[in-house]
C-alpha cells in the first residue's frame, strides 16, 4: 500500500461518523467489516487493536469538529435543541467536510445546507435560517479587512455622483425575525448560568426555551459591523439598508439613493436630510473605504 | 546549539505559547517573558481583534510562528491560500523561523484538523522533504519541523520514527522543532525507548524544544497540553539539552489553561535544566 493509498483509507475511515455510544463503526461505508480495513494498514500492539488505534482518531476528529461547529452556532444549538443540533452538525459535516486549513471557515456552507435540507430546523426553519445567516455574519465581521476609512466630503468635492465602497467586514442581513435580540439574550442567559449553581442554571432553561418559542415574526435590517475590536448589531431602517446594499454591490450614489426610497414613505421633502445623517452616521463608524480602483 | 541556522540565529530562552486566556495579563502586566510562540492560523486572518492584540504583542516580545495545518505529509500540494496568508503574517512578525508538524491531515482538500502520523517509508520521506522545501522557498524563512504524538503505527513503516525524522530533515535540510513531550507520549504508545529517540535525532539540526504535558488513560497516552510537565519528560528535556545544548525552550499549555504566572512559572523550570547543563560543560 502507497502512501496515497494509506492516506485515502485512514482519512474516509477518520471521518466516518461515530455510533449513537461515540464508538467507531463496525463497518465501514461500503459495507466491509471496520477491523478488517484498519488490520490492513494499522499495527495492533499489546494493549490496543489496530480498530481501537484508529478509533482514537475517528473520535478526536468528531469531538474536534463538532466542538468547533457547537461554539461558533450557539444560537442555532439553542433554538434546535441539543440533540437535533448534534444531528444536524454531524449530517452537515459528511455532506460539507472542511474544505479549509482553518476551522474558522467550518460554517460557512452551513446556512445553504440547511435550506437545502429544512428537516433538520422544523418547525422554526425561517428562524433557525436567520440565527445561522446571523452567527456567520459575527464570524465573518469579528475578523474581516479593515481598509483605509474614507470620509463622503473627500470623495463629493472630487466627484458629485461617487460610488462608496463597504468595509469587508460590515455585514448587511435581511432577517424575517430579530434574533440580534434572541443570540443576545441567549448568550446573556448561558453567561450566568457558567456562573451560576444547578439549581439556578436548571431554573434558567425553560426561561430560554420560552424566549425563543415566544419569537415572532418581525422583518429586521442588520448590519453586523465591528467597532474598537468589538462586534455590534446595528439594526437600519428599510430605506437605508437598500441603500447600504446597493453602495456595496457597486451602484453609484444616486443610483442607490433612487432603488433605496422607491416606493419609501419617507417625504421627499426629508430625503436630503435623512440621507446626509445616515451618512455621518455611517462615517463615524468608519463603514466606507475607498472604491477598488478609485485613482483618490 | 543556542544558535543556528535552522532558527534564523538567534538566542531565545524559555517562552510559552500566546493564548487567548492571558491577553489582558500580558498586555496589562507586561511581564518579563523570552519569547511567545503563535498558532499561526489564529492571525492568518483579515484584520480584527487577534490581529490588534498581537501587533501590541509584537511592540514588545519576540514572536515564533508555530503552524498546526501545513500538512507537509499530506499528497496535495501546499495550498496557495495557506502559503499567501502565511508569508504576509511571517513579515508582520518578522518570525526568525517557522515551525509545522511532521504529519499529514488532508488529503485532496478535505481537512482533517488533527495531525496525523505519517507512514515511515522512503516514499513518504520523499514527498514530504520535497513540500518542506517547497514551502521555505516560497517563505524565504527557516523551517523546523516538529514530531507529532501519535496512537497509531502502520504495517508499511520501513523505520523508526527518529529514523524516519531525521531522513527528513537531511533531504529537506531544515531544522527540528524536538517535542519531547510528545517523544514520550508515542514511547508509551508504541513501546520504544524515548531515550533512544533523543540520542538519535541530530543535535545540530534543533531549532527548538516543545514541553507540555498530556492525559494517561487506561490503553494509551493523550497529548492534551492540559497538565504540568511530568518527571520523565523533564528527563528527556535535560537529555535534549546536553546534546543540542541551550536551544529556545517553549511550554505548551492549550487545554484547561491556568492563570499566566502559573504556566509561565512551569515553562521556567526548564531555565535550571538549562543552567545545569551549562555548568557541566
Amino acid at each position: 500500500m502507497n502512501l496515497l493509498e494509506i492516506q485515502q483509507r485512514m482519512l474516509e475511515a477518520v471521518m466516518q461518523p461515530l455510533t449513537e455510544d461515540e464508538q467507531m463503526q463496525s463497518r465501514t461505508r461500503d459495507g466491509k467489516s471496520m477491523h478488517e480495513v484498519a488490520g490492513e494498514f494499522i499495527k495492533p500492539n499489546d494493549r490496543l487493536s489496530s480498530f481501537e488505534r484508529l478509533e482514537i482518531y475517528n473520535r478526536q476528529y468528531w469531538f474536534r469538529v463538532l466542538a468547533a461547529l457547537e461554539e461558533d452556532f450557539k444560537g442555532l444549538r439553542a433554538i434546535v435543541g441539543q440533540k437535533r443540533f448534534e444531528e444536524l452538525s454531524r449530517a452537515y459535516l459528511c455532506d460539507c467536510p472542511s474544505a479549509s486549513f482553518t476551522l474558522r471557515n467550518l460554517g460557512s456552507r452551513l446556512a445553504n445546507w440547511l435550506q437545502n435540507h429544512p428537516k433538520y430546523i422544523q418547525p422554526r426553519g425561517a428562524l433557525a435560517l436567520d440565527m445561522v445567516r446571523l452567527e456567520w455574519a459575527e464570524i465573518e465581521a469579528f475578523d474581516g479587512a479593515a481598509e483605509a476609512i474614507l470620509l463622503p466630503d473627500d470623495v463629493l468635492a472630487s466627484d458629485p455622483d461617487p460610488k462608496f465602497r463597504l468595509q469587508p467586514y460590515v455585514q448587511l442581513l435581511s432577517l424575517r425575525y430579530p434574533v440580534d435580540n434572541l443570540l443576545l439574550a441567549i448568550r446573556e442567559g448561558s453567561s450566568e448560568s457558567d456562573r451560576a449553581s444547578n439549581a439556578v442554571s436548571e431554573s434558567r432553561k425553560p426561561t430560554r426555551t420560552r424566549k425563543i418559542s415566544r419569537q415572532k415574526q418581525e422583518t429586521v435590517f442588520l448590519a453586523v459591523h465591528r467597532l474598537d475590536y468589538t462586534v455590534y448589531f446595528k439594526r437600519l431602517d428599510s430605506e437605508a439598508f437598500r441603500l447600504l446594499s446597493a453602495l456595496r454591490d457597486g451602484s453609484s450614489l444616486s443610483t442607490a439613493v433612487a432603488s433605496a426610497f422607491e416606493g419609501s414613505g419617507i417625504p421627499e421633502a426629508k430625503l436630503l436630510g435623512t440621507v446626509q445623517s445616515w451618512f455621518q452616521k455611517w462615517s463615524e463608524l468608519g463603514w466606507f473605504c475607498r472604491p477598488v480602483t478609485s485613482q483618490l | 546549539m543556542p544558535a543556528n541556522a535552522y532558527n534564523g540565529f538567534t538566542d531565545f530562552g524559555v517562552g510559552i505559547g500566546l493564548r487567548v486566556p492571558h491577553y489582558q495579563h500580558i498586555l496589562s502586566e507586561k511581564p518579563v517573558v523570552d519569547w511567545f510562540e503563535i498558532i499561526s492560523e489564529n492571525y492568518m486572518i483579515d484584520g480584527g481583534r487577534p490581529l490588534h492584540i498581537l501587533d501590541q504583542i509584537l511592540e514588545r516580545y519576540r514572536v515564533v510562528q508555530h503552524g498546526v495545518s501545513m500538512y507537509f505529509g499530506s499528497p496535495e500540494p501546499p495550498n496557495r491560500e495557506h502559503l499567501r496568508r502565511l508569508k504576509t503574517l511571517v513579515r508582520r512578525t518578522k518570525t526568525p523561523w517557522l515551525t509545522d508538524h511532521l504529519c499529514w491531515g488532508s488529503v485532496d482538500g478535505t481537512y482533517t484538523h488533527d495531525l496525523l502520523p505519517m507512514p515511515y517509508t522512503f516514499e513518504a520521506v520523499r514527498h514530504t522533504a520535497n513540500k518542506i522545501r517547497e514551502v521555505r522557498d516560497f517563505l524565504e524563512i527557516p523551517i523546523a519541523v516538529e514530531n507529532v504524538s501519535s496512537y497509531a503505527e502502520f504495517h508499511a513503516s520501513e523505520m523508526t520514527e527518529w529514523e524516519f525524522l531525521n531522513e527528513v530533515v537531511e533531504a529537506a535540510d531544515c531544522g527540528i522543532l524536538l517535542d519531547v513531550n510528545n517523544i514520550y507520549v508515542s514511547s508509551r504508545n508504541h513501546n520504544f525507548n524515548p531515550f533512544d529517540y533523543v540520542n538519535g535525532v541530530p543535535a545540530e539540526r534543533v531549532a527548538q524544544i516543545h514541553i507540555a504535558g498530556h492525559s494517561k488513560f487506561e490503553k494509551y497516552i493523550l497529548d492534551t497540553h492540559d497538565h504540568p510537565v511530568i518527571d520523565p519528560v523533564w528527563r528527556l528535556y535535560e537529555r535534549a539539552i546536553e546534546r543540542a545544548g541551550r536551544t529556545a525552550t517553549l511550554l505548551e499549555w492549550d487545554d484547561k489553561i491556568p492563570s499566566f504566572k502559573e504556566v509561565h512559572d512551569e515553562a521556567l523550570k526548564a531555565n535550571q535544566f538549562i543552567a545545569e547543563t551549562a555548568a557541566a560543560l
